[in-house]
């Protein structure tokens, strides 16, 4: 019989085929080329080091100690079988009440118990990416728009975008005021989308924000709030970094604002949370959408059957977050590690006369590139990026990725090596910035690395004060061919 | 108030139905033998309860399947990173060799093509994203799973056409059935995008024949229009013949196989519903990788996935698993609808599923759906018994109920046959036909040397299960 093999690409949907997907970013580029030659330490000392990927992975040995004296948490031990058919079938999207629970109170401990989570408004979603894109599909209609302040995660165009069909417009944000949301970047964007049609649903914070790993104030959160309450428009805030401040100033989470805001319409609120980050697992799909607007939430639980947290993780979890001492030194003993791992990046560039933008959370520092640009253009960052890569052999994020206003900032991130990698990754750096250096004749850049170069020979110190991580290999990018 | 979506404010959760009513009668009302002897019995949910006594066993044998054991405990953290779309290697042969077993090994899966999703919901909901856009449509033959209205229309904007089946003929899928929902689409200006099949039915319990496929098939390729097989109650056959899934008729008809898809879940095969394990099975190249980069919106948690990797890899387990499912299934069926049939209830003939298809249109005062609910109504309030009415599931005709078996206990099971015989006799109903004279439609091929020769009461007493909660259950504080 013969068929017709119409134009494959007709056969499928739009949604199929565009590239809202956004895998074709060069945020991604770098995992390919690391994928292709990663660093071994020993099999592969001059493959690329894995700089773009921000993973927690400090504190697993707490974890796996817990764990070992807990064997009740699994349904897989003699101490849990008993539970294994309860759990596996489980499916209620309204997910195991303990769980619930000791989630509420976890981010309720991570705001530092300056808020009562509510554990009936808990709302699971399948990681971080199932929840912001939820809650999209919550509070708008294809077309719609949200604004973002930039620079931004670069997987929000696909999260907010790709199947729900919404815009996204970003709000300027820039380092002459170390890009904090101004009120008039705010409005300018407000002001832009409706010249331009757009029919604006809200705006979508990160706090703490990934790139830049810093917090936001009480002072510019209460703009936030009293923003989208004059315009009546939603206010997301991812939270996905809140434990990972490690430095003054505390996380303050919005609902601890709102708190103090009688004026401010709370159906206008959304949280998303996950423990992606704050936990440093990934893996296990664990993503939280707390709103304040009972319709939201009621909609967004009904939703949460496309992407429900396996009831084997909920109760491990539930387990693991109701032990009070388990997570109080946990949450104390990451703060602590991130920030002597922050802090010996920061100084190991510091010395070599690299800043970074001063920050107090993430797991990453936002470094800033802009004197060793050939050209100060997305042509010159994009230059010196691929020479990072390929040469320096570091994978490290450009900030254009990010959609950031000024080009010459890179992410990089820091929490997802062991303490050889980290020494391997500054030595490259180190060598990189010097010879680059010796390559301008420039008087005006030596100047400038005269100002800020520190010729002290304390960094050798700095490694010593580091906890021993335990050994890790640079990691895997999601993008990763399965291995066969 | 900042208004909301239209997703949020519409009704197209679908919860509104009246197969979810049965489940909050249950839930105000819960079964239990010695707490609440005359609660509701909940016979309104697809779950495969029989053999976690298997399980549970294997587990023990094998600590090393979880992460956190001490044999497993090294794998914890390289398991609690990983997010690759891709899932882990292992997990994907484990699954794809599963997937061939539970067809006879008649067919290869390739691990390559095995993806991900947040259960059988979140892979039906995937596969739409990528086959169509808003307002085109799915035909979908009728009685379907109630779910398919929220899963593939919610949040897509995608429409489905029904395809009338009827009693007459089993309602089987026919050509010109096909042919007709078709046309009327066209006629109605609707772009139909596919074909939903769900092979085994839910909620009748059967499934389709070879030739039957392969007309589905030539129809598809005739139309270029793509075939979605849901497949998620594979491996709940419990009687011959033997399941013949499309993996197996694309080898024998001429195809063209980018139209071919296949949806599986362990939900109904395994009993673990609560694992969140869906798999979206494309043949079309393009459709794989863009099922895989929207899995990231509903990834099978790494922990669920290693479990499932070691579970499933471990040959004489499934073999022996499968075969003790279907065992057990094919005894609880039996006396199921013997029993059944004896107070003169009639099934539609099945040998699949967690379900039967019952026959109460001699009950209705009426031929219409009305007198359906009025039944339905009867059974939850008087009989206490939350069984699913017919029109929840658009069936053309009224006085079908799908009635759950494998959810409960062998108690439970006596109780609900109990107060069905005690609902026929006091309704004068009951002929109570001679204990030999069986109902013609629940005629059993007595071709199974294996179990036939045994007495009715000999079959496996299955561990003590409650009746089970449902997904809408209100967290209790």
């Amino acid at each position: 019989m013969e068929f017709k093999r119409k134009n494959k690409t007709q056969l499928l949907s739009k949604i199929a085929t565009n590239d809202r997907h956004g895998e074709n970013s060069p945020y991604f580029d770098g995992w390919k080329a690391y994928d292709n030659n990663s660093f071994h330490p020993t099999q592969n000392p001059n493959g690329v080091i894995q700089m773009g990927l921000a993973e927690n992975k400090l504190c697993f040995d707490l974890i796996k100690k817990w764990i070992m004296e807990n064997p009740e948490a699994s349904i897989c031990t003699a101490g849990g079988v008993d539970k294994f058919k309860d759990v596996a079938i489980f499916q209620d999207y309204h997910g195991l009440k303990e769980f619930r629970e000791a989630i509420a109170k976890f981010m309720g401990r991570v705001g530092g118990n300056k808020v009562i989570f509510d554990a009936n408004r808990i709302v699971m979603s399948s990681g971080a990416t199932g929840a912001n894109e939820k809650i999209m599909f919550c509070l708008a209609d294809p077309g719609d728009t949200f604004l973002v302040p930039s620079p931004y995660y670069p997987g929000f165009a696909r999260d907010l975008r790709w199947r729900t069909g919404l815009e996204i417009v970003p709000v300027d944000c820039k380092s002459s005021n170390n890009f904090r949301i101004t009120r008039a970047a705010m409005e300018d964007a407000y002001e832009k989308a409706q010249k331009w049609n757009l029919n604006v649903k809200g705006i979508i914070i990160a706090n703490p924000s990934n790139p830049l790993g810093t917090t936001l104030d009480i002072a510019t959160m209460r703009s936030l709030v009293a923003f989208v309450n004059e315009k009546n428009i939603h206010l997301v805030c991812d939270e996905i970094y809140a434990a990972t401040v490690f430095d003054s100033p505390r996380f303050v989470s919005v609902a601890e604002v709102i708190q103090d805001m009688d004026c401010c319409n709370r159906d206008l609120i959304h949280i998303v949370y996950s423990l992606s980050k704050d936990m440093g697992i990934p893996g296990f799909r664990v993503g939280i959408v707390y709103s304040f607007n009972d319709d939201v939430m009621l909609c967004a639980r009904k939703m949460s059957s496309f992407g429900l947290v396996s009831s084997q993780t909920q109760y491990l979890l539930a387990s693991m977050l109701s032990d009070d001492g388990f997570v109080g030194n946990f949450l104390r003993e990451s703060s602590k590690r991130l920030a002597k791992r922050h802090y010996v990046f920061t100084k190991g560039l510091e010395q070599v006369g690299i800043s970074c933008l001063t920050s107090n959370a993430g797991l990453f520092f936002w470094m800033d590139m802009r004197p060793l640009l050939k050209e100060q253009s997305f042509e010159g960052e994009i230059e010196l990026w691929r020479v990072i890569l390929n040469e320096v052999k570091l994978n490290v994020s450009p900030g254009s990725s990010f959609q950031c206003f000024e080009p010459g900032w890179f992410r990089v991130c820091f929490a997802n090596m062991d303490d050889e990698t980290v020494e391997v990754a500054l030595n490259r750096i180190r060598a990189f910035v010097l010879d680059r250096e010796n390559q301008e004749s420039n008087r005006s850049k030596l100047c400038w690395r005269k100002k800020h170069l520190r010729l002290s020979s304390s960094s050798t110190r700095l490694y010593d004060e580091t906890i021993m991580s335990p050994c890790m290999i640079s990691p895997h990018s999601p993008l990763v061919r399965a291995k066969t | 108030m900042a208004a909301i979506s239209k997703i949020a404010t519409g009704n197209g959760h679908g919860e509104n139905s009246a197969y979810f009513d049965g489940w909050k009668a249950y839930e105000t009302n819960p079964f239990h033998p010695t707490d609440r002897p005359d609660g509701v019995i909940q016979m309104g949910l697809a779950e495969n309860q029989l053999c976690f006594d298997f399980i549970e066993k294997w587990l023990m044998e094998h600590p090393e399947a979880s992460i956190c054991t001490a044999e497993g405990v090294s794998k914890f953290k390289e398991t609690a990173l990983f997010q690759d779309y891709h899932g882990i290697p292992e997990f994907r042969q484990a699954v794809a060799k599963f997937m061939g077993k539970v067809r006879g090994d008649r067919v290869k899966f390739d691990p390559d093509r095995i993806v991900m999703s947040g259960g059988a919901t979140g892979a039906h909901e995937m596969v739409a994203f990528c086959l169509a856009d808003p307002g085109e449509a799915f035909l979908v033959p009728t009685p379907y799973y109630p779910g398919f209205d929220r899963d593939l229309r919610w949040r897509t904007g995608v429409e489905l056409v029904p395809v009338v089946c009827d009693s007459a003929n089993d309602f089987k899928v026919t050509i010109d059935s096909l042919q007709s929902a078709y046309h009327k689409a066209q006629e109605a200006n609707i772009k139909i995008k596919g074909l939903l099949i769900t092979n085994p039915s839910n909620p009748l319990g059967t499934f389709k024949d070879k030739d039957t496929l392969k007309n589905i098939i030539n129809f598809v390729n005739e139309k270029n229009i793509h075939l979605i097989g849901d497949e998620i109650y594979a491996a709940t056959v419990f009687m011959e013949p033997e399941f013949v899934s499309i993996s197996e008729v694309i080898e024998e008809v001429e195809c063209n196989r980018d139209l071919i898809h296949i949806v599986y879940s362990l939900s109904k095969d395994m009993g673990f519903p609560g694992f969140r394990v869906g798999i979206v099975y494309s043949y079309n190249d393009t459709v794989t990788s863009c099922a895989r980069k929207m899995s990231s919106f509903g990834l099978v948690s790494s922990q669920t996935q290693h479990l499932i990797a070691t579970m499933l890899s471990n040959d004489e387990f499934i073999d022996n698993f499968v075969a003790e499912s279907r065992e057990r299934l094919f005894k609880r069926h039996k006396y199921f609808t013997w029993t059944l049939s004896q107070i003169g209830i009639c099934s539609l003939k099945s040998n699949a599923g967690l379900f039967i298809w019952m026959d109460l249109r001699k009950l209705l005062k009426e031929k219409t759906f009305e007198a359906e609910m009025d039944l339905w109504r009867v059974i939850i309030d008087e009989v206490k018994l939350n069984v699913s009415p017919g029109s929840s599931f658009h069936c053309h005709e009224p006085g079908w109920f799908r009635v759950c078996f494998a959810n409960m206990d062998d108690y439970s099971m006596e109780i609900a046959l109990s107060r069905i015989r005690n609902f026929m006799v006091k309704n004068n109903e009951t002929m109570v036909p001679p204990r030999n004279k069986l109902c013609r439609r629940t005629s059993l091929k007595l071709s199974l040397s294996r179990s036939l020769s045994r007495k009715m009461d000999d079959f496996i007493m299955s561990p003590s299960i409650m009746s089970p909660q449902s997904p809408l259950v209100q967290a209790r504080t």
